[in-house]
């Protein structure tokens, strides 16, 4: 028999987040913090020089990480591993695909290449995931090609405000979607800025068409589970377990309140004696060019 | 897809949820988180009895490494209830995951559209283990041992419910009808992208 072989479709792509889904995905720094992430339960690592927390505090211009400190996280573990490139910036996600990086994150999080246009995903083998704080964004960057979705909250705060408010308002829109009549979908396509297609797609299955997780300001295992309740497919944990005072006990606790976060019982237990959480700043405290959830939408 | 196809399905999280099921599908996913949790909630034990019992499970992907008897690697351990040995992430990272079409016994004349992501294969097949379908190279990616099912791809991603009819006719279900039509999940058919 002979048969065709399909690389970088987006079944494929966008099944490799449906295997995600119920999961942690966490921010590591190191090698030694990644093997940490695989030990705790994490289904995926995001390799990066520094999590958001430094480089809010860092300031400067944040950049794709330097590639041998991607390879190594890349050999130290069985897990996907994740890695960010600055927004528009198409030359660094091809670096990063050619290191054989499992998935590209498109990220606010790095100082943005360019203000006006996105990565045009489409072309890539490798998967990508953007961030998003609406229905309109997150179908933006699903028509350049995103194969999965996150929630932007506000990194490296530790302050899961925005993360609500992002989750809340594509969730609201989704069950606004469910009941309106197709001559105001129309005109709902037209005020989102997205195809009629896709928003018709999205009414249909009642839901974003590729997997959404939470992220952005996600510190303890009651935040996960709370976006785990409000819609998340699963949650990225920035900051939250490596800027705590006990990572180790606070990733594993955080896998388990996302795989039971209905349980209260559970969720009771995995939450006593973590230690510190991260210390966090309240977004309310930020200024205006402080904020990365703002950046090119 | 296993209610578009009449079945009962319900979530297993805890080893209460066991309880009266005919069957159990473990899922894909991340086999090493699969594996952690699995002994924390005491999940090991009970599934393993189930399969010893005769009642049917398949794994798929990270499934089908819990599944097997051996593994190339020393982490996750698994359950040892089906006699394979398997490699996990045989064909390389996710840029290296795809789709194929393969012919698989049993499920009747047409191809099955298989869609592989950062897959497992089988290395080693015990005397009891059928091989039900195997890559053009020879190496099997569904196999069966009387009550037990295990594939190296995601029926769940397609449309196609061949493999989920197989299954459910495995425990106790309708009787599987090669010449039922190929597709039968309105909900994923013809969309950009499919949700299990």
């Amino acid at each position: 028999m002979v048969a065709e072989i399909l690389t970088g479709t987006f079944t494929v792509k966008s099944g490799h987040a449906q295997m995600l889904k119920g999961g942690v995905i966490m921010d590591v720094v190191t090698p030694e913090q990644a093997r940490i992430a695989q030990e705790a339960g994490a289904v995926a690592v995001m390799a990066l020089e520094r999590v958001p927390a430094d480089i809010r505090a860092d300031g400067g211009v944040a950049r794709m990480s330097d590639p041998s400190m991607i390879a190594e996280i890349i050999d130290s573990v069985s897990i996907p591993v994740m890695a960010k490139c600055r927004i528009g910036h198409f030359v660094e996600a091809q670096i990063l695909e050619a290191m054989g990086v499992d998935y590209v994150d498109e990220s606010e999080v790095l100082t943005p290449a360019d203000e006006m246009h996105h990565v045009w995903k489409h072309d890539f083998t490798v998967p990508f995931v953007c961030g998003c704080r609406d229905l309109g964004e997150a179908l933006r960057r699903i028509s350049e090609g995103a194969a999965m979705i996150r929630t932007k909250g506000e990194a490296g705060t530790g302050d899961v405000v925005e993360a609500v408010r992002h989750m809340r308002a594509v969730q609201d829109a989704i069950r606004k979607l469910r009941t309106m009549p197709d001559d105001e979908l129309v005109v709902e396509a037209r005020d989102l800025r997205v195809s009629l297609d896709l928003l018709q797609q999205t009414r249909e299955e009642g839901r974003l068409p590729v997997v959404n997780f939470a992220a952005g300001g996600v510190a303890t295992p009651a935040d996960a589970a709370l976006m785990m309740q409000l819609g998340a497919d699963g949650v990225f944990v920035g900051s939250g377990i490596f800027k705590s005072g006990d990572p180790a006990s606070r990733g594993h606790a955080i896998v388990q309140a996302v795989t039971h976060y209905n349980d209260p019982h559970i969720l009771a237990d995995v939450s006593r004696d973590l230690g510190e959480p991260m210390v966090g700043r309240s977004v309310r405290e930020l200024t205006e060019s402080e904020l990365l959830a703002t950046r090119s939408i | 897809m296993l209610r578009s196809i009449g079945a009962d399905a319900t979530e297993v999280r805890l080893p209460d949820h066991l309880a009266g099921l005919d069957g159990l599908i473990i899922p894909g996913g991340e086999s090493t988180t699969l594996s952690r949790l699995m002994s924390l909630y005491r999940l090991r034990e009970p599934v393993a009895d189930m399969a010893a019992s005769g009642k049917a499970v398949w794994g798929t992907c990270a499934g089908m490494i819990m599944l097997a008897a051996e593994i190339t690697e020393e982490d996750p351990v698994p359950l040892a209830v089906m006699d394979v040995g398997v490699q996990r992430n045989a064909f390389g990272r996710q840029v290296d995951s795809f789709e194929q079409d393969l012919t698989i016994k049993g499920l009747g004349p047409h191809s099955y559209h298989a869609i592989f992501i950062r897959a497992p294969v089988i290395m080693r097949v015990g005397k009891e283990v059928d091989v039900l379908s195997a890559l053009p190279d020879g190496r099997p990616v569904a196999v069966q041992q009387k009550n037990l099912l295990a594939t190296a791809f995601h029926p769940e991603l397609t449309a196609d419910a061949r493999m989920h009819r197989y299954f459910v006719a495995m425990a106790g279900g309708p009787a599987y009808d090669e010449n039922a039509p190929l597709i039968e999940s309105p909900r994923v058919r013809g969309r950009l992208v499919q949700d299990s």
